[in-house]
C-alpha cells in the first residue's frame, strides 16, 4: 500500500513526554515527498487522518504529532539554499535549525533574528510558532523577520511573503502547521561581531523591583529576561535574577579574544552531558528544585556588568544537557506560558502565589516584557508580561490549578502559548484568541477539506476527523461506493476505503 | 485527545448502565469530556444513566445498543460509533454480570453464559472497538476486571475464573496494541459496595464506584497499565495467590 511504503510508524510525543500518539512519519527527503503525502491525504478523506508537518519536537505538547496520520518529518529539508552575505539574507530549508544557522553563519558575522531558549529548533518550527526569545521588546517575533517562504498546501504550492498575501502569511505565523507545511523561508539575519555577549546581571529583591528594572531599563538591552524563584515567598515573593545583554563587538572583548578574531567568532556549541534514561518517578520534585533555586540565586552576582559570556550560555544553558526533559520522569511535565497587557502585572504576582501556595515547585520560571505582537491571528506575543514555568505532571491538583491560572489570565485578556501548551480546553483557548474565526477563514481557504491535522487541532477544535455531511462518511449505494467498513483490513496495514469523488467532500 | 494530565475529552462505556461507569462519567465530565457514548441494552437503566451524564454538563451525550453476547454485531457496532463520533479517547469496558454460584454451579448453561458475558463476548467487543482505536492511533482501553480473577475463590469461581479469562486477555491485548498509541489499563476493584453487589456482606477492603472512579481517573494521568481499587490490595493479592491450597479453601466467603 502507497501509504506504509511511504512512512513508518512511530509513536510520537512533544518535549514535555506526554500523550503519546502514533503516526506514519514520512521523511521529507525532498520537498516533492510533501507534495506527495499531501496527496496520499486527499485521496482518503474520511478514513485518512490528514498530515501535519514536525520538526525537532521542542514544542512541548501536541502540536506535532497526528494520531492515526501522517507526519511528515521536516527536519529533511536541511538544504542551505542561497545566502546573500552583503545583505544577510538567508534562503534555507524549512527543516534546517537554528543551531545549524549559528554554528554556520556567526563565524560569517550573521545570528539569527530571533533564538528561543534552545537552538534545537527548526526555521519551519519558529515560523508555525512565531517564536519570542530575549529581544522581544525590540525585534518582535520571528516572522517578521521572515520576508519570503515556500508554504505547500492542499490546493497547492505558494510561495509567500507579508505582501504578496498578508492574510495567509500571517495565518501561518503561529499557525501550528495547520496552514500547510512550510519547505523553505529566507530570513533576514541581524549583523554580528563576534560569537559574543557583553551581560549585565543584577539580582532583584522581589517582583515589583524585577519589573520595576525591567520596565526603566530594558530599552537599553537588546536582550532581557528574568529568571524567577518560584518557592520564595511573603516580602521575597518573585525575588529573581536579571539578566541583559548586546552582542559584543570585538574591541568589547578581552585581549586574548580580541587578538584571537577566529576564536572570538567561533560558534561550536558540544552536549556536555547526555540524561541516559527516564528516572520512573522523576528526580525533579520539590526538594531538588529547591535546593538548585536556591543555589541559582546565590550564584547569581548581585551585581555584574558588560561581562563577556559566549552566546551559548547566555542564551541556550539547557542545550548543555541533551535530552533534559527525561529528568521529569515517566509522567513528563508541561510548561504554562502565559501573556498579559503590561497594566496587569498583577496577575502575574497572583500567579507565583497560587504557585507558591501549593507549595508547586517550578524549575524554571522565566519573566520576559514583551513588546508589541504581529499581526498574526494565533500569534502569542503581545506587549505586556509573559512568564513560563516548567511544571512536572502527576501532582494531582495541577490540572485545576492550570484551569485556575487560565481564569487569571482570560480575565484580563491574555493568552497562553500554543507551542508550550498540552491541556488548556477549546472554550478557554477560544476565548483566549478572539480572532480565531478569522484565522479559521484563511485557513479554510487554502485546506478546505481539513486535511491537515494535528493532534493539538483535534484537542482545540481546530480541526475534525468527523466529517458532518450525511452520506460523506458512508457512501451509501446512491454514490455506488462501497461502505468503508467493508474494506476491513489487518491492524497496522490500515483500511485503504475508496478514494471518494471530490464533489462529495466537504470541509470539516 | 486525552491532554498531559491525562484527561479525555470523549468516552464510550460498554456496560453504559454500570453504576461503577456511572461513577467515572460523573468525574470526566466535569474534567471537560465532553462526549460521552453509552452503549448498552436498551432501557430505562441506560436512559438514566444518559439523563445523569446530561445533567453532569456533557455536550454530547447518546445511547448505543449493545449487547455483549451479540458478538456478530460487534464490529458493525464499533464502526458506527467511530464513524458517527470520530475519535473517542477512552473506551471503558464495564459490562458484566455476577451470576448466582450457588445456582449456576448446578446449571451449566447459566455458568457458560456468565462466562460468555464476562469474557468471550467482552473480548470480541474489545477486538472490535480496539481496531478502530488502532487506526486512530491513540486512546486508552480501560476494563473493570476484578481481583476476584487474581484466584479463583471456591464461592465464586465462575465469575472469578471469567475475570481471569477477562484479564489475561486484556493484559495480552495491551502488549500487542504496543507503539499503537493506544494502552490498555486493567482496573482490578475488590468488592465494590453497590447495585452487584446488593445483599452481599462487604468483604474485607471493600470500595465504592466512587473510589473506582478516582483510580481509573489517575491511572489515565499516570500511565498505570493495572490498577488495584483500593491500592492495597495490590499487595494482599500478591500473597493470596501464593497461600497453600489448604489455607486459601479456607477462606470465609
Ligand atoms: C527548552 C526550550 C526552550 C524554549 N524556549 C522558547 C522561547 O524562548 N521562545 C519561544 O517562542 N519558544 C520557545 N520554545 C518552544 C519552541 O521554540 C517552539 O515549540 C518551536 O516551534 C519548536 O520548533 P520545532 O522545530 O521543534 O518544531 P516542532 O515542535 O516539531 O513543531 C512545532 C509546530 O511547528 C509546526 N511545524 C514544524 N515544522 C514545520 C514546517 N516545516 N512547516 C509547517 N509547520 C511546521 C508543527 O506542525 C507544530 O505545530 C522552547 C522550547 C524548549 C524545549
Ligand atoms: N460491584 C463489584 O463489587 C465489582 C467488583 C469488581 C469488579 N466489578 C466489575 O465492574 C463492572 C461494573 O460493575 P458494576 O458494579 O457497575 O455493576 P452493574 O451496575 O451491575 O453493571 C453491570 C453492567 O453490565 C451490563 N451488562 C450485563 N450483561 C450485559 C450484556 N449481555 N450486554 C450488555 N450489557 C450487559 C449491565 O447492563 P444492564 O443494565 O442492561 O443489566 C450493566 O450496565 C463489571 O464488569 C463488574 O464485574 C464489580
Amino acid at each position: 500500500m502507497m501509504r506504509t511504503r511511504l512512512g513508518r510508524q512511530a509513536l510520537l510525543t512533544g518535549w514535555g513526554r506526554t500523550a503519546p500518539s502514533s503516526a506514519d512519519v514520512v521523511h521529507a527527503v525532498h520537498p516533492d515527498v510533501v507534495d506527495q503525502a499531501m496527496r496520499i491525504a486527499a485521496s482518503e478523506p474520511s478514513a485518512g487522518r490528514g498530515m501535519i508537518a514536525r520538526g525537532l519536537g521542542r514544542s512541548y505538547g501536541d502540536a506535532a504529532q497526528n494520531a492515526g496520520g501522517i507526519v511528515v518529518d521536516a527536519t529533511w529539508l536541511d538544504a542551505i539554499h542561497h545566502v546573500d552575505f552583503e545583505n544577510g539574507l538567508i534562503t534555507v530549508g524549512a527543516g534546517v535549525s537554528l543551531e545549524t544557522l549559528m554554528e554556520r553563519f556567526v563565524p560569517m558575522g550573521w545570528f539569527v533574528p530571533v533564538t528561543p531558549g534552545t537552538r534545537m529548533v527548526t526555521v519551519g518550527g519558529a515560523i508555525a510558532a512565531d517564536i519570542h526569545g530575549k529581544n522581544h521588546h525590540r525585534d518582535g517575533s520571528f516572522c517578521s523577520h521572515v520576508t519570503r517562504m515556500t508554504l505547500v498546501t492542499p490546493t497547492g504550492s505558494i510561495e509567500l511573503s507579508a505582501q504578496s498575501d498578508p492574510d495567509l502569511f500571517w495565518a501561518t505565523a503561529g499557525g501550528m502547521g495547520l496552514t500547510g507545511v512550510i519547505t523553505d523561508a529566507t530570513l533576514q539575519m541581524i549583523p554580528v561581531g563576534t560569537s559574543y555577549m557583553l551581560v549585565d546581571t543584577e539580582r532583584a529583591t522581589d517582583l515589583d523591583d524585577v519589573m520595576g528594572k525591567m520596565v526603566s531599563g530594558d530599552d537599553g538591552y537588546r536582550y532581557s529576561v528574568a529568571w524567577i524563584d518560584c518557592q520564595s515567598t511573603g516580602s521575597r515573593l518573585g525575588r529573581s535574577v536579571l539578566t541583559r545583554g548586546d552582542h559584543a563587538r570585538l574591541e568589547d572583548l578581552p585581549a586574548r579574544l580580541r587578538q584571537d578574531p577566529d576564536k572570538a567568532r567561533a560558534f561550536h556549541p558540544r552536549t556536555l552531558i547526555t540524561v541516559p534514561i527516564t528516572p520512573p518517578s522523576g528526580l525533579l520534585n520539590p526538594l531538588t528544585v529547591g535546593a538548585f533555586n536556591e543555589l541559582w540565586f546565590r550564584k547569581a552576582p548581585k551585581h555584574q556588568t558588560a561581562k563577556p559570556h559566549h552566546m551559548t550560555g547566555f542564551f541556550h544553558p539547557l542545550d548543555g544537557v541533551g535530552s533534559w526533559n527525561r529528568l521529569y520522569g515517566r509522567k513528563g511535565f508541561l510548561q504554562y506560558q502565559f501573556v498579559v497587557a503590561d497594566r496587569y502585572g498583577e496577575t502575574v504576582r497572583q500567579v507565583i502565589e497560587r504557585l507558591t501556595a501549593l507549595k508547586l515547585a517550578s524549575f524554571l520560571a522565566v519573566l520576559k516584557r514583551f513588546g508589541p505582537g504581529d499581526p498574526g491571528p494565533l500569534s502569542f506575543p503581545m506587549a505586556g508580561w509573559t512568564l513560563a514555568l516548567d511544571l512536572p505532571v502527576g501532582y494531582h491538583l495541577l490540572d485545576s490549578l492550570l484551569d485556575e491560572l487560565d481564569q487569571l489570565v482570560m480575565g484580563v485578556g491574555g493568552r497562553i502559548y500554543l507551542a508550550k501548551d498540552s491541556r488548556v480546553s477549546p472554550e478557554n483557548f477560544a476565548a483566549m484568541y478572539p480572532r480565531l474565526d478569522e484565522w479559521r477563514a484563511v485557513r479554510h481557504r487554502v485546506d478546505p477539506d481539513g486535511l491537515l491535522r494535528s493532534d493539538l487541532g483535534r484537542r482545540l477544535g481546530l480541526c475534525s476527523d468527523v466529517n458532518t455531511e450525511p452520506g460523506h462518511l458512508r457512501p451509501g449505494p446512491g454514490t455506488g461506493q462501497p461502505a468503508p467498513k467493508k474494506k476491513r483490513a489487518p491492524a497496522k496495514k490500515r483500511a485503504l476505503p475508496t478514494p471518494i469523488p471530490p464533489t462529495e467532500r466537504t470541509s470539516s | 485527545m486525552i491532554d498531559a494530565i491525562g484527561r479525555p475529552q470523549s468516552l464510550l462505556v460498554l456496560g453504559g448502565s454500570s453504576e461503577i461507569a456511572q461513577s467515572i462519567v460523573a468525574k470526566m465530565v466535569p474534567a471537560r469530556c465532553r462526549t460521552v457514548i453509552l452503549a448498552g441494552r436498551v432501557g430505562p437503566r441506560l436512559s438514566a444513566a444518559a439523563d445523569l451524564a446530561r445533567s453532569a454538563g456533557a455536550e454530547v451525550v447518546e445511547t448505543v445498543a449493545f449487547d455483549v453476547t451479540e458478538t456478530a454485531n460487534h464490529v458493525v457496532f464499533a464502526d458506527d460509533v467511530f464513524d458517527r463520533f470520530g475519535d473517542i479517547d477512552v473506551v471503558l469496558v464495564a459490562a458484566g454480570v455476577l451470576g448466582d454460584q450457588s445456582v449456576d454451579e448446578h446449571n451449566p448453561v447459566a455458568a457458560a453464559e456468565v462466562i460468555a458475558t464476562n469474557f468471550g463476548g467482552l473480548a470480541s467487543a474489545m477486538l472490535a472497538v480496539t481496531d478502530r482505536m488502532r487506526r486512530q492511533g491513540h486512546g486508552r482501553l480501560v476494563v473493570l476486571s476484578s481481583v476476584a480473577g487474581q484466584r479463583a475463590r471456591k464461592a465464586n469461581f465462575i465469575y472469578g475464573a471469567s475475570k481471569a479469562g477477562l484479564d489475561a486477555f486484556s493484559q495480552g491485548l495491551g502488549d500487542s496494541l504496543e507503539g499503537s498509541g493506544v494502552r490498555v489499563m486493567i482496573v482490578r476493584p475488590g468488592f465494590v459496595v453497590g447495585r452487584m453487589t446488593e445483599g452481599m456482606d462487604p468483604a474485607p477492603f471493600s470500595t465504592t464506584p466512587d473510589a473506582v472512579a478516582d483510580a481509573v481517573a489517575h491511572g489515565i494521568e499516570s500511565g498505570a497499565t493495572v490498577v488495584y481499587v483500593p491500592s492495597v490490595l495490590r499487595w494482599v493479592f500478591a500473597v493470596m495467590r501464593h497461600l497453600p491450597g489448604w489455607l486459601w479453601r479456607r477462606m470465609p466467603g
